[in-house]
């Protein structure tokens, strides 16, 4: 591992004010010489692999900043510090009973170790599991720009079919991500430009030509906190996650779905999608179709056609158009059934 | 006649060997007193050692370290505590699970600098003074809850702080919660009856 200095800073802006420091508004969050650590649990994993190569870490867990460590309920939603664990966040009551597809998000990911150590804020940005990526003996346009990508070619069950370019196909894995872009979620940054506020829809990027430009951050930004609308009706709403084994993996195909009844026909559906795409994937099309419609395994199924509809298979994912398609429609039907 | 000890005190062994080579490295530092409330560490130089102090089972640590030393390697090699095991080194198998202020984390992922001045609990800080076995332990024994036991530390402190966060309310919670510590040998379901055994005694213990 790379040898680097390690600070503490004490606030946010003494946070900011260091990384801006060692730091060049050109630099990759990622690729940055500075770079933010809360949990660890990803940075420390890929430090140690050789992926990420900071030489100066900025721990963030004694920022005095309270508000970072807080999970509060106001009348227009609820706000999630960025230095909350998930552990604490699935366990909180306000989630599981407002946000159901939240907190099955947060319970259903990673192991309970992990989940006290990693933060939320940390762990929307985790980077992706591509065993290419991974290993740096291994060409990756992501780890580094223009070298090629080996998964193309190689060992490609676990990647993406939604969201790919020719350059990477690496698959985001997050469950809590897939909970958050469904609800609208609204993410809150610092950095040394000011402080600002973005949909969450917009804080990750698909990878086209540029697949090492992972988010929409600079290097000296901290997300400081996630906010996710009032929305009643989010009572009903889950998280199905289809995985190898049945805890402790990663989605090999997921569904966070919220639904709008009357009776049984659709208001309005939120649907995003884990496990098949190169980020948080909200599944608009598949939303469309269900509109006005009564919901049945007939309209079920038409809404994940429409999903998948632009899906791209490599050699051994293909699997994953169908498994994501069954994935939605159980979830759907489980959704609607919800007593609430 | 009483039985003579397995480990008789000219015995030598290979854990005898790795706790003494280390601890003795470790000493001069246990001699100093370490500071109730530490200060934050101050910023380093590239490749300085930076001066840790960590509580480790109750007791009081300073340690020299280079920033990069995993919780793990610092428990094991440099305060000489090797009760706590490395298993895959990057988070998948739970052997090195240690409680940091009484919640359980992953040792091998967590610079051990980021844990001045914390509580940490390993597997050599569970039995009381008079050799008591904690109840989690003494349940693993009952129920022949491992077979090589090189996972059983890190299952141990997993199961306590599983049954202190509430998640040991049934057989299926259990293994839920229970998932991030992988054992080979699968034992599994000596490790769940064990920790339906201890639960009630462990809570809050």
């Amino acid at each position: 591992m790379r040898p680097f200095v390690y600070e503490q800073p004490a606030d946010i802006s003494a946070a900011v004010a260091t990384a801006s420091r060692f730091t060049t508004n050109d630099d990759q969050p990622t690729r940055a010489n500075a770079q933010f650590i809360a949990g660890g649990t990803n940075l420390a994993d890929y430090m140690k692999l050789g992926v990420a190569e900071p030489n100066r870490l900025l721990d963030l867990n004694r920022l005095k900043e309270s508000g970072l460590r807080q999970i509060r309920v106001t009348d227009d939603g609820i706000r999630f510090g960025a230095l909350v664990r998930m552990g604490e966040a699935a366990d909180h009551r306000d989630v599981t009973e407002r946000y159901p597809v939240i907190a099955d998000s947060l319970r259903l990911a990673a192991s309970g170790q992990i989940r006290n150590m990693a933060s939320l804020a940390g762990n929307i940005l985790q980077r992706t599991r591509c065993e290419y990526f991974r290993e740096t003996s291994w060409q990756c346009n992501k780890r580094v720009p223009g070298s090629g990508c080996a998964a193309m070619e190689g060992v490609n069950r676990q990647h993406a079919v939604l969201g790919a370019s020719d350059a990477c196909i690496a698959t985001y894995h997050g469950d809590f991500a897939q909970a958050l872009i469904a609800l609208d979620a609204v993410v809150h940054a610092e950095g040394s430009r000011g402080a600002r506020k973005m949909p969450f829809a917009k804080l990750h990027r698909q990878p086209g030509d540029t697949p090492h430009i992972e988010t929409d951050l600079v290097a000296d930004e901290i997300i400081t906190a996630i906010e996710v609308p009032a929305i009643p009706w989010a009572r009903r709403s889950l998280y199905l996650k289809i995985r190898d084994r049945e805890s402790y993996a990663f989605a090999l195909a997921s569904a966070a779905v919220a639904l709008d009844l009357d009776g049984e026909t659709v208001r309005e559906a939120r649907i995003a999608l884990g496990g098949v795409a190169t980020v948080p994937w909200r599944a608009s099309a598949a939303e469309q179709s269900l509109q006005g419609k009564k919901l049945d395994e007939a309209s079920a199924e038409a809404a994940a056609d429409a999903a998948f509809a632009q899906a791209r298979p490599r050699q051994h994912n293909a699997f994953k158009i169908e498994l994501g398609k069954r994935t939605l429609v159980r979830a759907l039907l489980e959704t609607r059934d919800m007593k609430v | 006649m009483s039985q003579p000890s397995v480990a008789s005190n000219n015995g030598f062994s290979r854990r005898r060997f790795m706790a003494g080579t280390v601890s003795a490295a470790a000493a001069p530092l246990l001699a100093s007193t370490a500071q109730a409330e530490a200060p934050v560490i101050p910023q380093t130089k590239l490749r300085q050692p930076v001066v840790t102090s960590l509580r480790i089972n109750e007791q009081p640590y300073e340690l020299s370290l280079d920033t990069r030393t995993s919780l793990l390697d610092a428990l094991r090699d440099h305060a000489g505590l090797t009760g706590t095991k490395k298993g895959c080194d990057h988070g998948q198998c739970g052997a090195c699970t240690v409680l940091v202020d009484g919640k359980r984390v992953l040792s091998c992922l967590s610079f051990a600098v980021m844990n001045e001045g914390k509580d940490i609990t390993t597997v050599e800080g569970l039995a009381s003074s008079d050799g008591k076995l904690h109840p989690m332990q003494q349940a693993f024994i009952d129920h022949d809850a491992f077979q090589c036991g090189y996972c059983t530390p890190g299952q141990i402190l997993s199961a306590i702080g599983c049954v202190n966060e509430g998640h040991a309310e049934s057989e299926n919670d259990i293994r839920e919660y229970m998932s991030g510590n992988i054992c080979r040998c699968a034992a599994y379901p000596n490790i769940v009856a064990a920790i339906l055994q201890a639960r009630d005694e462990t809570k809050g213990a």
